[in-house]
């Protein structure tokens, strides 16, 4: 059998990249093709997610095909059972075209990089060389492949077009003009996966520039992407504008947790600072983009409001002064056991992890608390990545804990009518507006105990703090609304002397009398990540390796992600 | 980012002994020792011309004035012809540093000033004394030319503090430099 029937059998084509032969399904574009093989091509203007535009000529590559036969002649196979190519005199654009059988592409050839190095030049006869105050510089595709085509001096002696340089065409994104390379992915993201029609390219010739519509502005929820898409500096982010350059940042991939949806990110820090989040793909959960509300959601992770000691307070009306772990720990135990059980109620968070949900089960059961719940957050759902729930572990809650928010009311008044009179606070403010409670409420109470990361009204009514992380700091898994297990990663220590939630929950039930081994020899979350792969029924088999940074679903909720449905049924 | 991979040098068994290398270096100090010992240490008609004899008599008698014109003291910013702070707070020079010495907190410039077509410059600048070692990296690797090593070798901080030098100081001791590219104006 020839290798083009065998290929064909499976829906496949032979196509020969830099001399070796290769199978790919049909349609492959030439340029996602060579990319799976290591051999890259350049692209500015090509996105996988948006339509091609074919506008930069930056991915051309030479291509050849099997000589046209002439009438009545039969193809020639070598010993390979391949065609011979002929090799066209004129280069190709990679990303516009798609593989085809006995195809012959070259990435490296002489031809290619005379090519490329042509466009390049002219994508670089106006452009201002901003690199030492653009924010682009260190992941700008255009200085990249300036390093590899360009050719080091100008050969025009015209003086360059000038454009608008630091304009601001919406809350969160500036604009430069002259840096743009025209590639049009901003105006077809726009257009294609937010569906606002808001940029578009004015002008005629070397004049040709990107603009807002009059009367518009880029004030979308998912504008900041198009900072990420842009290839160059000419789309920057106000937020990061100026704030550090990429290469002294390191990258942690975990996952935005403002809502259900679980969005993959990359987390950005330069030692304890966290600079930038930014989108990473993940065809499940939200393809190549976030929105810019979780984008900006990590300010408060170096805030000055953290807690970075435990405190407690002595005596009723006295200042809350810091204190050290040991003793703390050792005052809460004491503390807890005077309360009567049928007093004590605990409001844990759907913003935990599963380890830490999994020590707070541990806890309550300890102390023999009934009164549990969590405190459940909704919003409107936008139709793209944002859900409507807007805590990131509901489901998780739900499969450990059992709880869904529905308890909470009961709390509430039992706090009101004094049935109870003790109450634990973990990772909550109970003062917000979802929780409901009053500082009065909070005020009437005997006892107060509270875990949190930062300082709020609950922290300051509580008689002790203990100070606990927010999700750059921890590592540990969380189930979206869609039911996928996904991982965070610690991107930087904690603050001070705050300690790894599941680790305080851990000290406080073994301090307590706790005996149960698998809760109190754990030594990491992922040795909680396994117990919970036993006792729990989806997690079967889970490991913190094999949940990989993709996620792995494993329950069925029903719930989908707009954006990605869309996504598919595109394909 | 993408990432290039450089190889490093194979080095023989030779070089990694070490041995050639040691006793080469010592044949110059010994060389330097037996020309002292006879009388005809390097340099001593220059010095002696001048006054200096063998020892410089330090500090009534000082390098300043013979100083080579290569040589490198601390590092200082400086301005332009048109009286531009030239540093954009790139950072490449705090990347490049082997001694980590400088701290660059990047900001904005005024867009009314008159050289906001810059649009950056740093916030604040800081050398750590303590830490330079002197070896002209951060001159070398400014695109902007914007920073300069000096030829003040007299550095006598009273405490660790002391030893860190702000972006006031950095642009005081650099003062103006002429000849240098002319950016960042309307032209460009
Ligand atoms: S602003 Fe950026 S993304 Fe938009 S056309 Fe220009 S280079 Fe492309
Ligand atoms: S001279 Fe060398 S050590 Fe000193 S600041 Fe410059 S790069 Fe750093
Ligand atoms: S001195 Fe030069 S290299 Fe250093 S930040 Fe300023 S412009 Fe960049
Ligand atoms: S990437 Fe193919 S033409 Fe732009």
């Amino acid at each position: 059998m020839l290798p083009k029937d065998a290929a064909a059998a499976e829906g496949k084509v032979n196509v020969q990249i830099n001399g070796k032969w290769y199978r790919f399904p049909k349609g492959t574009r030439i340029a996602d093709a060579c990319n799976s093989v290591g051999a890259h091509v350049p692209c500015f203007c090509y996105h996988p997610k948006l339509s091609v535009a074919g506008s930069c000529r930056m991915c051309l590559v030479e291509q050849g095909m099997p000589p046209r036969l002439a009438p009545g002649a039969t193809p020639q196979y070598n010993e390979d059972g391949y065609q011979t190519i002929s090799w066209m005199p004129r280069a190709v654009i990679a990303c516009a075209n798609t593989v085809a059988e006995n195809m012959g592409i070259r990435t490296d050839s002489k031809l290619t990089s005379e090519a490329r190095r042509g466009v390049l030049e002219f994508l670089l006869s106006n452009h201002p060389l901003d690199c030492p105050i653009c924010d682009q510089a260190g992941e700008c595709k255009l200085q990249e492949y300036t390093a590899d085509y360009g050719r080091g001096t100008h050969r025009f002696t015209e003086s360059k077009t000038k454009k608008g340089k630091n304009l601001s065409i919406g809350p969160r994104v500036n604009l430069d003009q002259e840096r743009c390379v025209l590639c049009r992915r901003c105006v077809r993201f726009m257009k294609e996966i937010v569906g606002e029609e808001v940029l578009g390219v004015v002008g005629r010739g070397t004049h040709n520039a990107i603009a807002c519509y009059p009367g518009t502005e880029l004030d979308s929820n998912y504008s900041m992407n198009v900072v990420d898409i842009c290839p160059v500096g000419a789309m920057t982010s106000k937020d990061f504008r100026f704030k550090m350059r990429v290469w002294f940042l390191k990258s942690t991939p975990t996952i935005d947790v403002t809502n259900g949806t679980g969005t993959n990110i990359n987390i950005w820090t330069r030692e304890q600072q966290v600079y930038r989040i930014t989108p990473r793909q993940n065809d499940e959960v939200n393809s190549c983009w976030m929105p810019d509300d979780a984008r900006l959601a990590y300010k408060y992770i170096n805030a000055p409001a953290r807690l970075t000691t435990p405190l407690v307070r002595t005596d009723a009306g006295a200042d809350q002064r810091p204190s050290t772990w040991d003793a703390t720990i050792g005052l809460v135990t004491e503390q807890l056991h005077k309360c009567a059980p049928t007093e004590v109620a605990m409001i844990a968070s759907a913003r935990m992890t599963n380890e830490e949900l999994y020590m707070v089960r541990a806890l309550a059961k300890q102390l023999g608390i009934t009164k549990l719940d969590i405190v459940p957050r909704t919003g409107e759902a936008d139709d793209l990545l944002v859900s409507a729930d807007r805590n990131p572990n509901s489901t998780g809650a739900k499969l450990i804990l059992g709880k869904e928010g529905k308890g909470l009311r009961t709390i509430r008044n039992g706090v009101r009518n004094g049935s109870i009179r003790f109450l634990i606070a973990l990772g909550e403010d109970l003062t917000s507006e979802e929780a409901g409670f009053t500082a009065e409420d909070l005020a009437g109470l005997d006892y107060l105990l509270c875990v949190s990361h930062s300082e709020n009204a609950t922290t300051k009514a509580a008689d002790v703090v203990l100070p606990g992380v927010t999700f750059a700091e921890k590592y540990g898994t969380m189930i979206n609304v869609a039911g996928r297990i996904q991982r965070l990663n610690k991107a930087i220590e904690p603050m001070g002397e705050a300690r790894s939630d599941w680790d305080i929950y851990r000290s406080i039930s073994q301090s307590l009398g706790c005996d149960c081994v698998n809760v109190i020899a754990c030594p990491s979350p992922m040795a909680v990540l396994e117990q919970m792969a036993l006792e729990f029924e989806p997690m079967h088999g889970l490991t913190w390796g094999n949940i990989g940074n993709e996620g792995k679903a494993i329950i069925e909720t029903g719930v989908t992600i707009p954006l990605i449905e869309r996504e598919k049924a595109k394909k | 980012m993408a990432y290039i991979s450089v190889k490093r040098p194979k080095f023989s068994l030779l070089d990694r002994l070490y041995v050639v290398e040691l006793v080469k270096g010592l044949g110059i100090t010994f060389k330097h020792l037996a020309l002292s010992l006879v009388g005809k240490s390097r340099g001593k008609g220059d010095f002696s011309k001048e006054g200096v004899g063998v020892c410089m008599q330090f500090p009534e008698e000082r390098w300043d004035a013979r100083l080579p014109e290569y040589y490198r003291g601390a590092p200082t910013l400086v301005r332009g012809e048109d009286g531009r702070e030239r540093c954009v707070s790139c950072q490449l020079c705090e990347f490049i540093c082997p001694a980590r010495a400088i701290k660059v907190t990047p900001g904005s410039v005024d867009e009314n000033s008159s050289c906001a077509k810059q649009e950056k410059a740093p916030a604040e600048f800081e050398i750590d004394m303590l830490r330079c070692i002197y070896c002209g990296m951060c001159q070398e690797v400014c695109p902007e030319q914007a920073i300069f090593l000096s030829k003040e070798y007299l550095i006598t901080p009273q405490d660790r503090k002391d030893a860190v030098r702000n972006k006031e100081t950095l642009y005081r001791l650099g003062g103006t430099r002429k000849g240098l590219v002319n950016k960042w104006n309307q032209y460009k």
